[in-house]
C-alpha cells in the first residue's frame, strides 16, 4: 500500500552489524556474525535458512533472550537500542511492544496454568490497573478472535488439553493481547500440519491487518514466505546471504545459496522433476571455512570465493536487493555462470 | 481415583505383613534368652518355664505369630516383656518426640535445601553457587552422629563452660509442658538432622531447577516481559519442586519412623530410641510395634506423595 510513505519515515525496527557469539568448551562459537535489516511498521520480514544459521539466535538476542552470549552491535527499535537498554527496560517492551511466539506451542506453554492464567499475567505484568476478571474477559475475547471455540470454557484449561494448532494460536492471543508493534514469530508452523498452518497464518495475518503490526517470521519454510512475507532475510552460517523484497528472491534471486533452497523445493509446475537438496551440510561455526561460508556447497565457487569474503552489495542495479556472492551482479553475468555451471550440476547429479 | 487408592491400600497391606513375618522371622533365628533373663541369675528351669508360659514363647512360632497377628487386627499389639506395658502406649508416649524433632527438622532443612538449590542455580558457576556446593558437600559428607557430637562438644560444652549455657546437652520437654523448653532441648538435634538433610535437598534442588530453567516455557515467561523473580519462583520452582517434594514425602515419612541416631546422640525418648533400647533388650512385642507403626508411616507417605503428584500437575489428575 503506502510503500513510498514508509521508505521515507524511519523503520520500525533496524538491525546494523548484530553478532553473538558463545563461549564453550570447544571454541567460540560465532552464531551470529554481523548482521544487518531493517523493517518497517506494519510490514512482514522472513528470515529464512537452515537450522543452525543463527535466525533465531539473533532474533532472541535483539530482546535480551540470549543468556551467557556476548552481544554486539545494534538494534534500534522506534527510536531506542534495545542492546544498551537494562533488563528493567527490556523487560517492559518485551511482551507489551515486542510479542514472541515461538515453534513449539506444547512446551513453550507452562503444564501447569491454565491457559486464560497465562495470558492473564502477560497482561497484568505490563498493566497493574488491570483487575483478574477484567484480565480474563480480555483473555476469552483474545482466544474467540483467533478462532478458539467456546473460548469462555476453554479459557479454563490446561495446554495438554488443547490441540497443537489451538495451543499456537493461543500463543498468537497471548503475543497480541498487549497489541505490540512488532511480533517475533519463531517457526510458529513448523510443528503444525499443512491445514492448520493455513489457519494460523491466517490468524497472524489478520492481527497484523488490525493492530498494524510489524512481523519478522523466522522460517525454513520458502512456501510460507511465497505467502506471507514483504521482505526476505536469507541467512546462511550467522551471516545475510541475500536480501530482497519477496518477488525479486523467488524470481530473480542472486544468491546461490538462495537457488539452492529454491531447488529443493518441490514444484507444481514440475512434479516429476527430482528435489535438488544442497550437498554436504553447513560448517562449524567454531572454525569457518575460509572465504565464503557457503563456498564448500557451493556448485558455482571459483578461487577467490575460497579467500575473500563476499560482502553484501547490491546486485542487479536494485538498491534494495543485496547478496553476498562473488558472481557478476548483472543479470547476464549471473545468468552466463549458471550456464557454465549447469553442465557440471547435471554431471554430477547422474553419475 | 477410587480403585487407585484402594489398590494402593491393599498393596500397603501386603507389604506391611511380609514385614511382620521376616520380623519374627528374624527374631527367632537369633538365639532369644528373654526368659532367662526376667527371671534372673538363680532361677530354676521351673521358673523359667513358667515365664516362657506366660509370655507364650514355650509355644510354635507360627502360632505365636498368629496369636500376635490376631491381636493385631484388633488394634493390639501385645504388652511388652518387661514391664507389660501395652506397646500402642509405649509408642504415643514416644511418638510426640519423633514428630517434633523430625517436622521442625524438615522445616528447616526444606527452607535452606530449596532456597539454597534455587540460588545455585539461578548463577551457576557463580562464587555462590560454589560456596553452596561446598556446604552441602560438607554436611552431605558428614555422619549424622559426628555432626551431633559436634554441635553438643562446642556448642553445649563449650559454651556452657565459657558461662553462656544456651543449649542444653539433650533430652525432651513435651511441647504442651512448656514450649520454650522444648525449642530450646530441640534446636541442636533439628541442626543435626536438617543440615545433613538440607545438602541433599540443595543438590535435588539445583539440579531440578537448572533442567526447569532450560525448558522452552521459561523462555516463554521471559518473552512475555515478566519479572525475573517472578520467572524463577513463580514458573521456576513450581515445576521443580515436584522431584522435591516426592523426595520430601519419602524422607519425612521415613524420620517419623523414628530419628535413631539423633535420638541417642541427644537422648531423646523417641521412637528410634525406644526401639533400639527394646532391640537391646529383645523386646520382640516392642520391636514389632515400631517397625509397623514406622513402615505403615513410610507407606502412608508414599501415598500421600502419589497425590501430592496429582495436585501439582495438573496432567496427571484424571478429567
Amino acid at each position: 500500500m503506502a510503500v513510498a510513505a514508509a521508505d521515507s519515515s524511519p523503520p520500525l525496527l533496524a538491525v546494523e552489524d548484530l553478532r553473538v557469539s558463545f563461549r564453550t568448551h570447544d571454541g567460540v562459537v560465532r552464531a551470529v556474525r554481523g548482521v544487518s535489516f531493517d523493517l518497517a511498521k506494519g510490514k512482514t520480514l522472513a528470515i529464512v535458512g537452515e537450522s543452525g544459521s543463527g535466525k533465531s539466535v539473533s532474533t532472541q538476542a535483539i530482546v535480551g533472550l540470549v543468556r551467557g552470549a556476548e552481544v554486539s552491535g545494534r538494534a534500534t527499535f522506534a527510536g531506542k537500542d534495545l542492546l544498551t537498554m537494562n533488563a528493567e527496560e527490556l523487560r517492559r517492551i518485551r511482551g507489551a511492544r515486542i510479542g514472541m511466539i515461538f515453534q513449539d506451542s506444547l512446551s513453550s506453554l507452562h503444564p501447569y496454568y491454565r491457559i486464560g492464567w497465562q495470558i492473564v499475567e502477560m497482561i497484568r505484568a505490563h498493566d497493574g490497573s488491570v483487575s483478574r476478571a477484567e484480565g480474563r474477559d480480555r483473555a476469552v475475547d483474545l482466544l474467540r478472535r483467533v478462532g478458539i471455540p467456546h473460548a469462555e470454557r476453554r479459557v479454563d484449561d490446561y495446554p495438554h488439553q488443547f490441540s497443537g494448532g489451538m495451543r499456537q494460536r493461543a500463543l498468537i492471543a497471548m503475543a497480541m493481547a498487549l497489541g505490540p508493534e512488532l511480533l517475533i514469530a519463531d517457526e510458529p508452523t513448523t510443528a503444525l500440519d499443512v491445514t492448520v498452518q493455513a489457519q494460523v497464518l491466517q490468524v497472524m495475518a489478520d492481527l497484523q491487518r488490525e493492530f498494524g503490526t510489524a512481523i519478522i517470521l523466522i522460517t525454513h519454510d520458502l512456501g510460507v514466505v511465497a505467502e506471507v512475507a514483504d521482505e526476505v532475510v536469507v541467512m546462511y552460517a550467522g551471516t545475510v546471504m541475500e536480501r530482497s523484497g519477496r518477488r525479486e528472491l523467488f524470481y530473480r534471486f542472486h544468491h546461490p545459496y538462495t537457488e539452492g533452497l529454491l531447488g529443493s523445493l518441490p514444484s507444481e509446475q514440475d512434479v516429476r522433476r527430482r528435489l535438488r537438496p544442497i550437498p554436504g551440510s553447513p560448517p562449524s561455526l567454531i572454525r569457518l571455512p575460509k572465504g565464503c561460508p557457503f563456498h564448500p556447497r557451493c556448485p558455482y565457487a571459483f578461487e577467490r570465493c575460497r579467500t575473500d569474503v563476499p560482502p553484501l552489495r547490491p546486485v542487479y542495479g536494485d538498491e534494495a536487493h543485496l547478496s553476498a556472492c562473488w558472481l557478476p551482479t548483472d543479470p547476464a553475468g549471473r545468468e552466463g555462470a549458471r550456464a557454465d555451471a549447469g553442465v557440471t550440476a547435471e554431471a554430477r547429479g547422474s553419475r | 481415583m477410587a480403585r487407585f487408592l484402594i489398590r494402593r491400600v491393599f498393596l500397603g497391606a501386603i507389604v506391611l505383613l511380609l514385614i511382620t513375618m521376616m520380623v519374627f522371622a528374624i527374631f527367632f533365628v537369633a538365639p532369644n534368652d528373654v526368659a532367662r533373663t526376667l527371671a534372673g541369675r538363680q532361677a530354676t528351669p521351673e521358673t523359667i518355664a513358667l515365664i516362657q508360659q506366660r509370655l507364650g514363647l514355650d509355644q510354635p512360632v507360627w502360632k505365636q505369630y498368629l496369636t500376635f497377628l490376631w491381636n493385631a487386627l484388633h488394634g493390639n499389639l501385645g504388652y511388652d516383656y518387661y514391664h507389660q506395658v501395652p506397646v500402642t502406649t509405649i509408642i504415643t508416649q514416644a511418638l510426640p518426640a519423633t514428630v517434633s524433632l523430625a517436622v521442625g527438622a524438615a522445616v528447616i532443612w526444606m527452607l535452606l535445601g530449596v532456597l539454597n538449590g534455587v540460588v545455585s542455580a539461578v548463577h551457576p558457576r557463580s562464587v555462590a553457587d560454589r560456596a553452596l556446593t561446598g556446604f552441602a558437600l560438607f554436611f552431605y559428607s558428614m555422619p549424622t552422629f559426628l555432626l551431633g557430637l559436634l554441635l553438643l562438644f562446642f556448642l553445649y560444652f563449650q559454651l556452657s563452660l565459657a558461662g553462656f549455657p544456651v543449649f542444653p546437652a539433650g533430652g525432651y520437654i513435651p511441647l504442651t509442658e512448656n514450649p520454650v523448653e522444648w525449642f530450646r532441648h530441640l534446636i541442636l538435634p533439628w541442626l543435626t538432622l536438617a543440615l545433613v538433610l538440607a545438602a541433599t535437598y540443595t543438590r535435588l534442588t539445583r539440579g531440578s531447577m537448572l533442567d526447569v530453567l532450560g525448558e522452552d516455557y521459561i523462555r516463554t515467561a521471559r518473552a512475555k516481559g515478566l519479572t525475573e523473580r517472578r520467572v524463577v519462583y513463580r514458573h521456576g520452582l513450581r515445576s521443580a519442586l515436584t522431584p522435591v517434594v516426592t523426595q520430601f514425602g519419602i524422607d519425612l515419612g521415613q524420620l517419623v519412623g523414628g530419628v535413631v541416631v539423633t535420638e541417642t546422640v541427644f537422648s531423646i525418648d523417641g521412637l528410634g530410641k525406644t526401639a533400639v533400647d527394646a532391640i537391646n533388650q529383645q523386646d520382640l512385642p516392642v520391636i514389632i510395634g515400631i517397625v509397623i507403626f514406622a513402615a505403615t508411616a513410610v507407606i502412608i507417605a508414599n501415598l500421600l506423595v502419589d497425590l501430592a503428584y496429582a495436585v501439582l500437575d495438573p496432567r496427571v489428575r484424571p478429567h
